[in-house]
């Protein structure tokens, strides 16, 4: 599209725009015609502003008119905001377009957020022989004064990968047992498999087979596999028990007495089981623990208050867990519950400020992780297994690092690799060459 | 929006509580404005040129902090930007993050038109709708105008996925804007050296433009600063992706500070942020490394304020977790989502169809449907009312009961005694325990299912039809 316009004609369409004071006693002089191309060159809100043919136009003449000298720049300016109904008016403050030959210089600036005033409560797990224990190594989770990695304040303790080691084999998705199979018989040797080749930080003994739907396991015999967990491994570990509310009071006491002074972590104090022995045998001798809730903050608050009022559990012992749903499966909401957790404590709710633990081994439960292939026609190929299933527990445990949580329960070795490769990257610790990226457009990949 | 409470909104609206908005007062249809589920133009009496001062203002009031960007044209449009919050529990985060995956210039054809085809067409079901990819990068690796023109004439022929067209090279960008420029592309971009040629280009064809400054805020905003002095408003941050190690860090370090700056009022540098997890293929060699690298890259990048990325691995393993999570975090979070209970025909039952028991969570309805329908099952789908909650937690919250699921057949007039041969409840698997007292309370036989209703079809095999007692 081509219009031919003469240049004397610009003032009289300004008239027709409106109040261009600017332009008032402005007269231009000569006969000119100008070619004026379509397709291009105009602000779109002023577009708007203008309605599209006249914007064309006097867009293009504006350029000219700015070049002669003529103040059109203010003008427009004066115009912007004219809506034209079931429009978007434009913004305040836009000005004609006019070609620039130098950057405008600017200086970025951002400040870092006030309200985040206090620390989340520090929690080491494992004790050394000095202090009582035998591990070798501690594990320090807590100590924030912002999200995490962010810039306002340094993060001070990385994020660390507890893996599941259960005291019996049990279902799991192919890509995950066929790195189990050669211990699964043997929880000790699942431990110690987990730290020397899976890089592991702590261990976490989950004694399923205490539940009664299952083989009833004896408290006293359970309490056996975490003496032989704690002598195969250095590293701090995690207690887990079955999950069932009547059971899980009985073996955690057991195992409490028998790993005394170790540090470990009890799984877990719970609403609906008897938080208050749990409780009472992590302070008998010297354990922390696990706080865990379901999906919902204000549960997370009155058991945590209960854990601190009622059973005089020192804050420095509480470590929380507000439930972990799966990528596609709820991790909306996990991941929020979490983001909000940290905020309110960062914010002083005093029951809130404690470091969280994430069960990501659940990812392994969303069918994407570990189905052959989707059971829907529609979609697309889902690809080979083996992949996904490790990614989708990464995923999983990254979005939650970002939500504020310290201590991943993992399973996959491949996913605790990237985990701890992402998280210690954003924490600060990879060095790394520079890559090069100014001309990533033309790389070859 | 710089607007906090109906009461402020309130004042520009016509007051006259006429109705036309689908609301029964302007004051509610205020609140809609402020949560940004309702539009200013959905009060057509404002509309009218004696609003049109009030309109103008309160539409620049209600305009999001974050400026909205649109890329394409027709029904494949992408909207990008548009936020007011740094956390989604605060609002929810609007407008997706939009996916582009990349071709090249120096591709053959048949891969060029094979790898459009299978990002065009790549889709996964889940609740309700399809899970997809939205756009196309056309990189420049030749630097010849002329391949690169031609390559994206091959992509629109194939698609009309909206496209960026990616070059430093002006004459490239021109070339493709020849072929593409009333398509509405995002060109990319415009730098410290060519960033006047392409502001040319840029308002010559009317199009977005992304600015890139590797690791410097200044710089950018300066881009920023001066394209929109030239009256471009259309823009996209590129603060560089730097792909690992500390400067990863500092990437994202930039990200947090051009949202928080933007959404704070920095009006210059408030503008949808590009991230680039491609650049991960930079730093790894192997191809599932690389992969994997750059879903967690974009991963990342999804959950803090990348608005649109450019990617390179098409591996599902790669695009699944993708489109999931952001799904995950642009999904708002006020809304309960649920479906309409009801007792649904799936495919075309008859009399001697099973009628499968769900809840009327949106997920797990859409789940068991889908499995369903897509291997051909014919039954009667029930949605219980559990108030939007999916079986295990429905089961442990009391949402799912005998008596929801009697009145829930009353409700929906489904009669099992008339409407089937069986009179046969099938439950979930994570339902088993409601057994018992859904067969006293209504009166059938119940039937339990597999934990996965993935696995439906098998159970039918070997279950169904029930055997007469
Ligand atoms: C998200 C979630 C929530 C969300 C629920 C949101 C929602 N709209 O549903 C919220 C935060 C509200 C929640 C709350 C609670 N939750 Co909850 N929650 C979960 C979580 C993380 C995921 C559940 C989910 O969405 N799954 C995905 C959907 C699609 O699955 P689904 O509905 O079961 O459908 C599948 C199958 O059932 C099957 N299927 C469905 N229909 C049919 C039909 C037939 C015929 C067949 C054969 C199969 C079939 O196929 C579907 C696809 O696989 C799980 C833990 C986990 N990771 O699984 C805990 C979980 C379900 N919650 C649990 C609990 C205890 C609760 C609370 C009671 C906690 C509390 N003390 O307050 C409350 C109850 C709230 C209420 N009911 O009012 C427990 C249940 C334990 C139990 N077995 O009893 C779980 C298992 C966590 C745990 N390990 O303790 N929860
Ligand atoms: S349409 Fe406008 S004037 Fe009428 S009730 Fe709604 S907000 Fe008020």
């Amino acid at each position: 599209m081509t219009k031919k316009v003469k240049l004397s004609d610009l003032t009289d369409m300004f008239k027709d725009l409106g109040n261009v004071e600017a332009l008032e006693g402005v007269t231009i002089e000569g006969d000119i015609e100008l070619d004026i191309s379509g397709g291009g060159g105009l602000n779109p809100a002023l577009a708007y502003a203008l309605g599209h043919e006249t914007a064309q136009i006097s867009v293009h003449l504006a350029n000219i008119a700015n070049m002669l000298g003529y103040p059109v720049g203010q003008a427009f300016a004066g115009m912007a905001g004219v809506g034209i109904g079931g429009m978007a008016a434009p913004t305040a403050g836009i000005t004609a377009p006019a070609r620039l030959n130098k950057l405008i210089p600017s200086k970025f600036e951002v400040k870092n957020v006030e309200e985040w005033k206090h620390t989340i409560q520090e929690v080491t797990l494992g004790a050394t022989s000095a202090d009582g224990g035998s591990r070798k190594s501690t594990v320090t989770l807590g100590g924030e004064n912002s999200l995490p990695f962010y810039f306002d304040t340094e993060m001070p303790h990385r994020n660390y990968v507890t893996m599941d080691v259960f005291d019996m084999p049990i279902g799991m998705a192919k890509a995950v047992k066929m790195n189990y199979e050669d211990v699964i018989n043997d929880p000790a040797e699942w431990a110690k498999k987990v730290v020397r080749d899976f890089n592991a930080d702590m261990v976490t003994i989950h004694l399923i087979s205490t539940d009664p739907l299952i083989n009833d396991t004896s408290a006293r015999e359970a309490a056996k596999v975490v003496e032989d967990v704690l002598q195969a491994v250095d590293v701090p570990i995690v207690i887990g028990g079955s999950g069932n509310p009547q059971k899980d009071p009985e073996v955690l006491e057991k195992a409490a007495e028998v790993a005394e002074g170790e540090r470990c972590l009890l799984a877990s104090a719970s609403l609906n089981l008897d938080y208050a022995r749990i409780a009472k045998a992590a302070n008998d001798y010297g354990h922390a623990v696990l706080s865990w809730t379901q999906l919902e903050i204000n549960a997370q608050k009155e058991l945590n208050r209960k854990l601190m009022k009622q059973c005089d559990v020192p804050r420095e012992n509480i470590v929380m867990d507000p439930t972990t749903a799966a990528l596609g499966y709820g991790l909306d909401y996990a991941y929020t519950n979490m983001e909000r957790i940290r905020l309110a404590g960062l914010m002083g709710d005093e029951e809130l400020t404690f470091p969280m633990s994430s069960g990501t081994t659940n990812a392994w439960g969303a069918r994407e992780s570990w189905m052959v292939s989707s059971p829907l026609k529609q979609d697309s190929d889902w690809g080979p297994r083996e992949y996904r299933g490790p990614i989708w527990e990464i995923v999983t445990g990254l979005s939650l690092a970002l939500a504020g949580n310290d201590l991943f329960m993992m399973m996959h070795p491949t996913s605790v690799q990237v985990v701890k490769e992402i998280t210690q990257t954003l924490f600060g610790l990879k060095e790394e060459e520079t890559i090069d990226i100014t001309n990533w457009i033309g790389a070859e990949v | 929006m710089k607007l906090n409470s109906p009461l402020q909104a309130y004042k520009f609206l016509p007051g006259t509580n006429c109705g036309e908005c689908g609301e029964a007062t302007c004051m509610a249809f205020a609140s809609h404005l402020i949560d940004r589920s309702l539009k200013l133009t959905d009060c057509t009496p404002i509309l009218d040129d004696k609003f049109k001062k009030k309109y103008a203002e309160l539409d620049a009031l209600l305009a999001p902090e974050i400026r909205e960007v649109e890329i394409g044209v027709g029904d494949h449009i992408v909207k990008i930007g548009g936020d007011d919050v740094l956390y989604r529990h605060k609002l929810t985060f609007f407008n997706q993050n939009a996916l582009a995956y990349d071709v090249w210039d120096t591709m053959d054809e048949a891969d060029l038109v094979a790898r459009v085809e299978q990002i065009r067409d790549f889709r996964k079901f889940y609740v309700g709708e399809f899970l997809q990819l939205d756009m196309i990068a056309v990189r420049s690796i030749s630097d010849d105008p002329k391949k690169f023109a031609d390559t994206v004439k091959k992509v629109m022929g194939t698609t009309d996925l909206p496209l960026v067209l990616c070059s430093f090279n002006p004459k490239v960008l021109k070339a493709g804007l020849e072929v593409a420029g009333d398509k509405n592309p995002l060109i990319y971009a415009a730098n410290k050296d060519n960033w006047q040629e392409v502001a040319d280009l840029a308002l010559e064809y009317n199009v977005p433009v992304a600015l890139f400054a590797p690791n410097d805020l200044d710089m950018l905003k300066s881009l920023a600063k001066t394209f929109l002095e030239m009256g471009m408003e259309n823009l996209v941050l590129d603060p560089g992706t730097f792909p690992t190690g500390k400067d990863l860090r500092t990437t994202f370090h930039n990200f947090l500070k051009i949202r928080r700056a933007g959404i704070e009022g920095d009006r210059d540098i408030a503008f949808p942020i590009m991230a680039v997890p491609l650049t991960a293929w930079m730093a790894h060699d192997d191809p599932v490394s690389a992969s994997y690298w750059e879903t967690v890259v974009a991963s990342v990048f999804t959950i803090k304020y990348g608005d649109i990325m450019l990617l390179h691995s098409i591996e599902p393993y790669a695009l699944l977790p993708e489109m999931h999570i952001r799904d995950t975090i642009y999904t708002d979070p006020r809304k309960p989502v649920t479906v309409d209970p009801a007792v649904n025909d799936v495919g075309s039952p008859t009399a001697d169809s099973p009628v499968i028991v769900t809840t009327n969570f949106a997920l797990t309805y859409y789940t068991v449907e889908s499995d369903l329908s897509s291997n051909g099952i014919d039954c009667y789908l029930m949605a219980v009312d559990t108030d939007g909650i999916g079986v295990e937690a429905a089961v442990a919250g009391g949402q799912l009961t005998a008596a929801k699921v009697k009145k829930g057949l009353e409700e929906a007039g489904f009669d099992l005694k008339e409407k089937t041969s069986h009179n046969t409840l099938v439950l979930p698997g994570l339902a088993a325990r409601l057994q018992g007292d859904v067969e006293d309370e209504v009166g059938a036989n119940v039937m339990i299912g597999p934990p996965d209703s993935g696995r439906i079809p098998g159970w039918m095999e070997k279950n169904w039809p029930p055997a007469k007692k």
